[in-house]
């Protein structure tokens, strides 16, 4: 039961057409998502992490993006699903909660009204049950007044009953999966500690897997089970979120974990990675994609095509330019 | 020495409706608020959306008329547009904005953006002018071809820097900077954070930091405001403020920052839940019945909290810990 897979995605590839050439935005991603679990998705802008969201629920645009690989769901390959076949899925098993709830509101409707939109869609209900239930859902999330809020409009709302509203709405089919790209980033840190809690809160309720795409380190540390460090493209560190944080290997994680401005160093020097994420276009795809920010490791250290190794049980880590990597000021060790 | 003095200054904005359009109600935006800034120093202003942070950077660099209280520079009023001219007060003081791209235009190119300041304050031949920006452009660590492109061509970090390079153009005293660093990734954002520390220290600059990441202020900032509807409800340096906290409001948002923490995430979580508890039953003591915050008491040298009467500190202190 608690390893049941409810998701697998087989080397992924999502390219994006610039002039009659594709370049891929995710480079052969691979992955499964269990019942009951958090993977938290970590990289900075432009690395593709919500390029994967989207090709899991198929949001792109057929005429300029190329979707290869698989993504197993209910032991269907949905990549090629045609838009009608994704709607069946969209909504009823799996949910999607935005980073910006006011545009992906609409502003002409009152929100009571967009929560039953999924249900119309995805249940028999009958009006006064699909009313009762958007009621409930409303009151699930933490609103006060759900009668109330239900008759509003989206720009009546705080952003955080917003983004409540978003979550009712992602949850209001009991999905299998709930996909949230920066659900809190648009949030202050009182209000986003809130919407964290409940998101795990209701996820021990519907036991759904949730996918959590963030750039906040702190975010991943309080809220994943397993954590996929990406950079341009591909995952370099896969691991339980506990053992990612003790023992972060890949160089990349590690530079990430070393500019966060720390507490017990305060005042002192921020680490920097040097120059800067590679563009789509420029991206060189032969071996290991974060070398050139390591200019003082030598090109041995690298692999020629790097793989994700695995270095224990729930760890992985591509290339192996992590077993001698140190920092640039720390001298070789 | 303090060079700047901000004497309860409040900004109220007017919320209109009605048939005739009539002034209803204010927005007490900024209400009552006093501090002082020394060279050299950097301070933090920490607060929610809608706290006022902006507000109070905005009304110091002049472009918010405030409704009331004083801000002195050097002893001298600048509250109005012809006394901050007249004492050169917009030459010193300048401000970096939180959405840069909004604040570059996006018709210019860099040099002309980086040059206005320049021109609007001092009297440069072009090959001046010119010298003195391609220092300032080496001064961010942009190479000298940026001149002649437009903002577009830049990534966020690179924007930020030329919003940078403008404010520093003309060696002022205090930069103002809105949340410099909140569209930023994680390592540009270690980039700018390590690059102003540097500018300060080459310049004797003092910042006003706004902003409302707790770890980033704690890195940059001497001294720490947290602002809550529009007033101050603590104020003390960077120990003070993270080692003991004393208004229920810092304390709830000191539990609220996601720490890069995996093992203790259990603990953390409750004590976010018990302080959130806290924070609902005793808001009594701590805000008077319209909900408005009280004025600061001391309660060491340098560490102020807002509080009616400072003998409830220690009944909350015992009860939390």
């Amino acid at each position: 039961m608690e390893n049941e897979k409810i998701l697998e995605i087989k080397d992924l590839h999502t390219g994006f057409r610039f002039e009659d050439k594709y370049f891929d935005a995710v480079d052969g991603v691979s992955f499964s998502l269990y019942k009951n679990e958090l993977l938290a998705i970590v990289g900075e802008s432009g690395c593709g992490k919500s390029t994967i969201a989207n090709s899991i629920v198929g949001l792109h645009d057929k005429n300029h993006t190329r979707v290869s690989g698989e993504i197993i769901y209910d032991d269907e390959n949905v990549v090629n699903y045609s838009e009608e076949q994704f709607n069946k899925i969209r909504g009823k098993d799996i949910g999607f909660i935005f980073q910006d709830p006011l545009a992906s509101l609409n502003p002409l409707h009152r929100v009571g009204e967009q929560i039953k939109e999924a249900l119309i869609y995805h249940t028999d209900l009958t009006k006064e049950q699909r009313h009762e239930r958007m009621l409930y859902l409303l009151g699930r999330v933490g609103i006060v007044n759900p009668e109330r809020t239900a008759r509003q409009f989206p720009h009546e709302l705080s952003g955080g009953m917003r983004q409540r509203v978003l979550i009712a709405m992602a949850l209001s089919c009991k999905p299998n999966i709930v996909i949230a790209d920066e659900p809190t980033t648009a949030l202050d840190v009182t209000i986003q500690a809130q919407i964290l809690d409940l998101l795990s809160e209701l996820q021990n309720e519907i036991h759904a897997g949730i996918i959590l795409i963030t750039h906040d380190l702190g975010v991943v540390a309080q809220m994943a089970d397993r954590v996929a460090v990406m950079y341009a493209g591909q995952f370099v560190e896969v691991a339980e979120a506990k053992e990612l944080f003790r023992n972060p290997l890949h160089p990349y994680t590690r530079s990430l974990l070393h500019s966060i401005p720390q507490s017990d160093a305060v005042g002192a020097e921020l680490n920097v990675i040097q120059g800067m994420v590679p563009s789509l276009k420029n991206l060189s795809r032969d071996g290991c994609r974060f070398a050139p920010r390591i200019p003082w490791i030598p090109d041995s250290e690298h692999e020629k095509n790097p793989i994700l190794h695995q270095i224990s049980r729930d760890h992985f880590v591509r290339c192996t330019c992590w077993e001698n990597f140190h920092f640039e000021n720390e001298g070789g060790c | 020495m303090s060079f700047l003095e901000v004497n309860d200054l409040k900004v109220h904005f007017p919320v209109r409706g009605g048939f005739f359009n009539t002034i209803q109600d204010y927005v007490y935006a900024v209400d009552g608020v006093s501090f002082k800034i020394d060279e050299g120093k950097t301070y933090g202003l920490i607060g929610e959306s809608g706290s006022g942070k902006t507000t109070i950077g905005k009304a110091i660099v002049g472009l918010e008329k405030p409704t009331a209280g004083e801000i002195l520079y050097y002893g001298q009023l600048v509250n109005k547009k012809r006394l901050r001219k007249k004492l050169g007060y917009n030459k010193e003081v300048q401000m970096i904005f939180q959405d840069v791209l909004s604040s570059l235009d996006p018709r210019k190119r860099i040099r002309d953006i980086i040059a206005e300041p320049i021109r609007n304050h001092e009297k440069l031949t072009k090959e001046e002018e010119m010298k003195r920006i391609l220092t300032l452009l080496d001064i961010v660590g942009m190479p000298s071809d940026a001149l002649f492109k437009y903002p577009h061509e830049f990534s966020g970090g690179q924007r930020q820097r030329i919003g940078v390079a403008r404010a520093v153009a003309l060696n002022p005293k205090l930069i103002v900077a809105d949340e410099p660093v909140s569209a930023l990734d994680l390592s540009v954002q270690a980039q700018i954070l390590n690059f102003l520390k540097k500018i300060q220290k080459d310049f004797n600059l003092s910042y006003i930091f706004i902003s409302h990441d707790l770890g980033v202020v704690k890195h940059m900032c001497d001294y720490i405001y947290i602002m809550h509807r529009g007033r101050f409800v603590e104020a003390g340096t960077r120990e003070d403020i993270y080692n003991n906290p004393q208004h229920i409001y810092t304390k709830r948002l000191i539990a609220a920052i996601p720490e890069v923490d995996a093992e203790n995430r259990e603990e953390a979580r409750i004590k976010r839940i018990k302080v959130e508890q806290e924070y609902s039953e005793k808001e009594s003591i701590f805000y008077d019945e319209n909900g408005k915050v009280f004025d600061l008491v001391p309660i060491s040298d340098t560490h102020y909290v807002a509080i009616k009467n400072k003998e409830d500190l220690g009944y909350v202190e015992n009860s939390i810990a």
